[in-house]
């Protein structure tokens, strides 16, 4: 008897599941690939209230593991938020479809700035819409840090500093720090240039707290480092006032330095690329944005979200980087097989370290 | 009968499936190259600087936590021995309740111990006046990997110490051998298969951890597990990740077989877990 219970119990459960898988596969649904935390919630609910459909979020941790799923031929998703060179790579891939901005009038709401240097990874503009953007440079303490040597890429070659300077573990970001204090492209495929940079960064890696990512924000609130090597959208998560630390800053070397752009892509193979569009027109409405922008903390290129924002990210400078800082910055190029320049001199700076 | 036919679905499908046809693709990864049999990626780890370093650093590691779980450990699986059966279950449960706990909490709970703001320092900066950084040290490392593998050498110890028979210590006593040499001559002799087990449950898993020295070494302490996972997942590279993988299978062969060696030649008596 307790078996023939237990079977129906175990049938009404099933059953109880299969409406559930199919809501899950119905035309309804839009799967996304995004990163975490990087959509508010609530806006997901919302765009549900006004048109039907639900999204469906997986999260990734790096652009590779967004290549691996997005460049494989049973690719599932509607949408997905890869940065600049990984959309050129997913372009010369044909990986991506053709965006129809008759479907997205919203468009107009992005600054004209960013379409012009979206152009670098996404020559006719017809496969991305920026979503995010933010530079690399420089976070400080500004109790440890002397004013008089903020400015440069040197602060990070500091010396005096020694012991207190997190690096971000990251291949050719912690590059592009060593290769613009030097002058040089953070593009470059010269060896030589290359490996100067590189010697520079095993130099100074006695000197280093550190070689962290995520976790630098954190390690920077608490106090542990007075310099750290950080994307201005991290910098703005530390500088927070409630659960920050307000004694922190950023800036943009001098020299120049990296601008990174995340931007909408609907896959090629998406059947649902109507709705998909529907969604990016959504997420480009001024009020929508800004509440997302509340939420990400990354900058948003919409040029109708500041007059929206809240006095924290009005006033921050990491939110609101300067058109001169961005007229120094370059974009990173998917450089192809010249990587292998990069991955040999990070090898020799990941053995230098181990020593 | 019965009993061996049980075991066909794990011999049939799981050995193959999950252990074997992985394996075969990380040979085949490390010695093939547009289908051809190539040794040019093992060359390539043995004549670049580039990989070698962090499989030193994750043999020292391997070595001194295995060095100090069994100087720590081995004293507290002879104290267990002799207590009362009950109250020895009750302490050696104690030794082992951490690990109901999944190891990243473990580590987490470390990183906070081991923090420039945390108890250690403080404690440490009160005796001496001086505040250490230890966090994103190899210290810190260390500490954390001896703290999780020393319930790895206890228990084996104290299996094989516990079943050691009494009679041969008082016999020891008798004949007039000193506590020292009572220790020397019969103790330790006999407790060799759990050291043995001891040293390999712990050396072995020692020498691949991964999340500890990321999480705690702060990117500078830089293991073998790291550069693998950064061949093949970061460089698209499989072939020299596989390589050092294959590389790291054999140092493992190689010290269980010596291990094996020393316990043969001991004539290993008493149960070892291995």
């Amino acid at each position: 008897m307790k078996k023939i219970l237990s079977v129906i119990l175990a049938a009404a459960m099933l059953a109880a599941l299969v409406p559930a898988l199919v809501s899950c596969d119905s035309s309804k649904t839009l799967n996304m690939l995004n990163w975490g935390e990087y959509l508010d919630p609530e806006l997901k609910t919302e765009f549900k209230k006004r048109t039907g459909i639900t999204i469906n979020e997986k999260t990734v941790t790096s652009n590779e593991e967004m290549l691996k799923l997005l460049e494989a031929n049973d690719c599932p998703y509607d949408l997905c938020i890869p940065s600049d060179y990984a959309v050129q790579r997913l372009i010369k891939g044909g990986k991506l479809a053709e965006i129809n901005y008759d479907n997205i009038p919203n468009i107009k709401h992005i600054d004209e700035r960013f379409i012009k240097i979206s152009a670098g990874f996404d020559p006719d503009n017809k496969h991305s819409v920026p979503y995010t953007w933010g530079v690399l440079g420089i976070m400080y303490n500004t109790t440890m840090v002397d004013e008089a040597d903020i400015g440069s890429w040197d602060l990070l070659w500091n010396e005096k500093y020694s012991g207190q300077i997190f690096m971000y573990d990251s291949i050719r970001d912690a590059m592009a720090a060593a290769l613009c204090r030097k002058g040089y492209s953070i593009n470059t495929v010269n060896a030589d240039e290359i490996n100067e940079a590189a010697n520079d960064i095993i130099a100074m890696n006695p000197h280093y707290r550190g070689w962290v990512t995520d976790q630098v924000k954190d390690d920077m609130i608490d106090g542990k480092g007075a310099i750290a090597l950080v994307y201005s959208g991290d910098a703005v998560w530390s500088m927070e006032p409630n659960e920050g630390n307000e004694d922190l800053a950023f800036f943009v070397p001098e020299e120049g330095s990296n601008i990174y752009f995340d931007n909408m892509v609907i896959p090629v193979n998406s059947k649902k690329k109507d709705m998909a569009e529907q969604f990016i027109n959504f997420l480009l409405d001024p009020e929508i944005a800004a509440q997302n922008t509340e939420f990400v903390y990354y900058t948003s290129p919409n040029t109708g979200v500041p007059a929206l924002l809240g006095e924290f990210l009005s006033n921050c400078s990491a939110y609101n980087i300067t058109d001169d800082e961005v007229k120094r910055c370059e974009i990173f190029k998917d450089l192809g097989d010249s990587i292998k320049l990069y991955n040999d001199a990070w090898d020799r700076i990941q053995a230098a370290i181990a020593k | 009968m019965k009993r061996v036919r049980l075991s066909y679905p794990y011999i049939s499908v799981w050995m193959p499936l999950f252990i074997i046809a992985p394996m075969l693709f990380v040979l085949y990864y490390a010695t093939f190259k547009d289908g051809a049999f190539t040794l040019e990626y093992v060359k390539q780890v043995f004549t670049t600087t580039n990989y070698l370093p962090a499989l030193w650093t994750s043999i020292w590691i391997a070595l001194v936590t295995t060095a100090v779980c069994l100087i720590i450990g081995y004293p507290v699986a002879y104290i267990l021995s002799t207590m009362n059966k009950r109250v020895a279950a009750l302490v050696s449960i104690l030794f082992i309740m951490p690990m109901w706990m999944n190891m990243l909490l473990r580590t987490f709970a470390w990183k906070m111990v081991l923090d420039d703001t945390g108890v250690l320092a403080s404690v440490i900066n009160a005796l001496t006046g001086n505040s250490p950084k230890l966090l994103y040290t190899p210290a810190a490392v260390l500490i954390a990997t001896i703290y999780d593998f020393l319930p790895f050498m206890i228990l084996p110890l104290y299996t094989t110490l516990m079943k050691m028979d009494r009679s041969h210590i008082e016999a020891a006593r008798d004949l007039g051998a000193t506590g020292v040499q009572t220790f020397t001559k019969v103790i330790l002799p006999l407790s060799v298969p759990g050291i043995i087990s001891g040293i390999t449950m712990v050396f072995v898993p020692a020498m691949s951890t991964f999340a500890i020295s990321r999480m705690l070494g702060g990117g500078k302490v830089k293991m073998i597990g790291e550069v693998i996972e950064r061949k093949i997942m970061e460089q698209n590279d499989p072939a020299v990740g596989s390589t050092l993988a294959i590389l790291l299978i054999i140092l493992v062969i190689i010290s269980m077989a010596i291990m094996n060696k020393v316990d043969k030649e001991n004539g290993s008596a008493g149960g070892t877990l291995w």
